[in-house]
């Protein structure tokens, strides 16, 4: 099997006094999507953004292509190739496509202070770069970010990520604030990522989003990998009540059942 | 039917005038320009008129571009109406108190915009606190500055000033015994501001840094560098405009300036740039301008009590926000609609 491109190994990071990640060991592999569950709180965000260098781990190490590095800041991790992006995908909405696009990379003619900002050339490799994508509706670059539906957005920085040399891209819950039809939209852009050999690290709550397109899940609890397991391995239910703490979930249930066995069958009444 | 469209610059056709931001500004523009003209008659619509509303254009447009596109890059600029006095009394009493030569003292006088710009920028790049509180700062300190040391070195508030006849000729004529040379200056501006916004790689960095700061500094983009020289632009332009007064009025006052805070965001805001950032453009800003100033210089040619006119320019600042807000979010409507 080939080296993973990113790795974690006994990862640590504490605020001050309090430890937020603890003794986290992660792989993502090129044309692999890691899924990365968990609750609100869980330390999903702290890790993406030590992956993404916004972050220093505390203690423990990352690896790329099974070499040592670092990430001193987000610019550094971009470099390196690994793409984040955020849940509204393009954060410039007055900005035409061509535009934001090419954000501090602007394509130009001319020399000097005569630089030009090449908009023709921007606006048609930002749209081949979406349409490749799969984003048919996407013809003109002219078009403000802002007037694209979410699902659009989100399409549009994974396609600029993925144009711009991405090995690994950051999908921070990508699908958390669509609807059901541009959430499949994002899933089969993300499959899309996979199959031209990104590594992708997926992070989501919706663990049916998560197992659609998922090769690998890790469960983070309260800043630690409470599961680590591989496509098929365990079922929804399971995932679910990882998620949500395992013990108080099946507590719950068990609550419940106890309730409609001493009530002849019937559910507790609805709380008010 | 794209191919067409997004080929041509501009576009002629009538969505993608409506998708610019200053589709708004030039509709406003339009009709303030009719109801004046039909209220003040001749004198208005000849060069009298004419002159009146470009020669005040002329002075808060090249602030108000500068203003604009830190507008644009999410930040405000008050001590503009500090810098515009500094710089007159710094050319004035360099010129004559200190009787250096023109140029000399017309240097200082940019000078003291450009390094008042530079502290703007630094303390905004570099701090956290709200532009509008460091701007309303360095304005008052400024301010005092400048009043202090007149007062310490001429003795009184106003500095009469006879300058040479190159310095006048470049900086403070009279074309044909109304316009006044800083109109051509403002093309300048003009010309330049549009450059660096709509054609210049940069303008790309300035618009990226109004829509999300954060985002603009993990694309690459130098936003320190970018807001400094922002601010240090917007010094300059103040210290100009503080040059060319002083040149035409031959005159410093320690008290000029104040109304080139509100007028330059006015004329802004008219022209369609989004006061949180983002979204502007040069044009818009021109437009907004000269609205404003029409109905600025209009009201005294129109026969209405001009202690009306500041209603009159309140009331405009709110239509036209509201109308920008209208124009914009059209623009957005017609990228999402025309789904096929």
């Amino acid at each position: 099997m080939t080296a993973p491109i990113l790795e974690l190994r006994g990862v640590n990071k504490s605020f001050g006094p309090i430890d937020v990640l603890f003794d986290i060991s992660l792989t993502v592999r090129a044309g692999e999507v890691l899924c990365l569950l968990g609750d609100n709180g869980a330390g999903k965000s702290t890790l993406i953004k030590i992956l993404s260098g916004v972050y220093q781990p505390t203690s423990g190490q990352i690896l790329m292509d099974g070499q040592p590095t670092s990430f001193p800041n987000p610019r550094a991790a971009s470099d390196k190739g690994i793409a984040t992006v955020h849940q509204f995908g393009g954060t410039f909405p007055l900005m035409s496509i061509g535009r934001s696009f090419f954000v501090g990379v602007e394509p130009a003619r001319g020399w000097g202070p005569f630089k030009r900002y090449d908009r023709k050339t921007a606006n048609a490799v930002a749209v081949k770069a979406v349409r490749d994508f799969g984003i048919t509706r996407i013809d003109d670059g002219d078009r403000l970010v802002g007037g694209l539906s979410g699902g659009e957005r989100q399409s549009l920085a994974i396609a600029r990520a993925v144009h711009f040399g991405a090995r690994v891209l950051i999908l921070d819950e990508p699908t958390a604030a669509l609807g059901v039809k541009q959430a499949t939209h994002v899933l089969r852009i993300v499959n899309e990522a996979k199959r031209r050999g990104l590594a992708v690290v997926f992070i989501t709550h919706q663990v049916m989003h998560a197992m659609a397109v998922g090769d690998h899940f890790a469960v983070l609890i309260r800043g630690a990998v409470a599961a680590d397991f591989k496509k098929g391995e365990k079922t929804r239910e399971e995932i679910t009540d990882l998620m949500a703490g395992g013990a108080s979930m099946s507590s719950l249930e068990a609550e419940i059942e106890g309730y409609m066995a001493s009530h002849g069958g019937h559910p507790p009444p609805p709380a008010h | 039917m794209s191919d067409s469209q997004s080929n041509s610059q501009g576009g002629a056709g009538l969505g993608q005038l409506m998708r610019r931001p200053e589709a708004g500004s030039l509709v406003g523009l339009i009709a303030v320009y009719i109801f004046f003209a039909a209220m003040g008659g001749a004198n208005f619509l000849g060069a009298p008129g004419i002159s009146s509303f470009l020669n005040m254009s002329s002075e808060v447009g090249i602030i108000a571009l500068a203003v604009g596109l830190l507008m644009i890059a999410g930040q405000l600029d008050l001590s503009v109406g500090s810098v515009v006095p500094a710089s007159s009394l710094t050319v004035s009493l360099l010129a004559g108190d200190f009787g250096m030569p023109d140029a000399v003292a017309i240097l200082g006088g940019l000078g003291v915009g450009l390094a008042i710009g530079l502290v703007n920028g630094i303390l905004v790049s570099q701090t956290r606190i709200p532009s509008l509180i460091i701007t309303i700062g360095t304005m008052f300190g400024v301010m005092g500055l400048t009043l202090g040391l007149t007062v310490l070195i001429h003795g009184s508030t106003g500095v009469f000033l006879v300058p040479g006849p190159a310095a006048k000729a470049i900086f403070g004529q009279l074309v044909g015994n109304m316009f006044q040379v800083s109109i051509l200056w403002w093309g300048v501006f003009i010309v330049a501001v549009y450059w660096l916004l709509h054609v210049s790689p940069v303008g790309n960095w300035i618009f990226a840094l109004g829509g999300d700061r954060e985002s603009a500094r993990n694309a690459g983009i130098p936003t320190d560098r970018v807001t400094i020289g922002l601010y240090m632009l917007s010094g300059f332009a103040a210290a100009f405009v503080g040059v060319s007064q002083v040149m035409t009025f031959n005159a410093a006052q320690v008290a000029a300036g104040q109304t080139f805070i509100f007028n330059s965001i006015m004329c802004v805001v008219i022209g369609g740039v989004l006061l949180t950032g983002g979204s502007g453009s040069v044009l818009g800003i021109v437009l907004g301008t000269l609205t404003f100033c029409i109905v600025n210089q209009g009201i005294f040619f129109s026969g209405l009590d001009p202690n009306y006119g500041s209603i009159i320019i309140g009331a405009l600042l709110l239509i036209a926000v509201m109308t920008n807000d209208k124009f914009r979010a059209m623009a957005l409507a017609l990228a999402a609609g025309r789904k096929k």
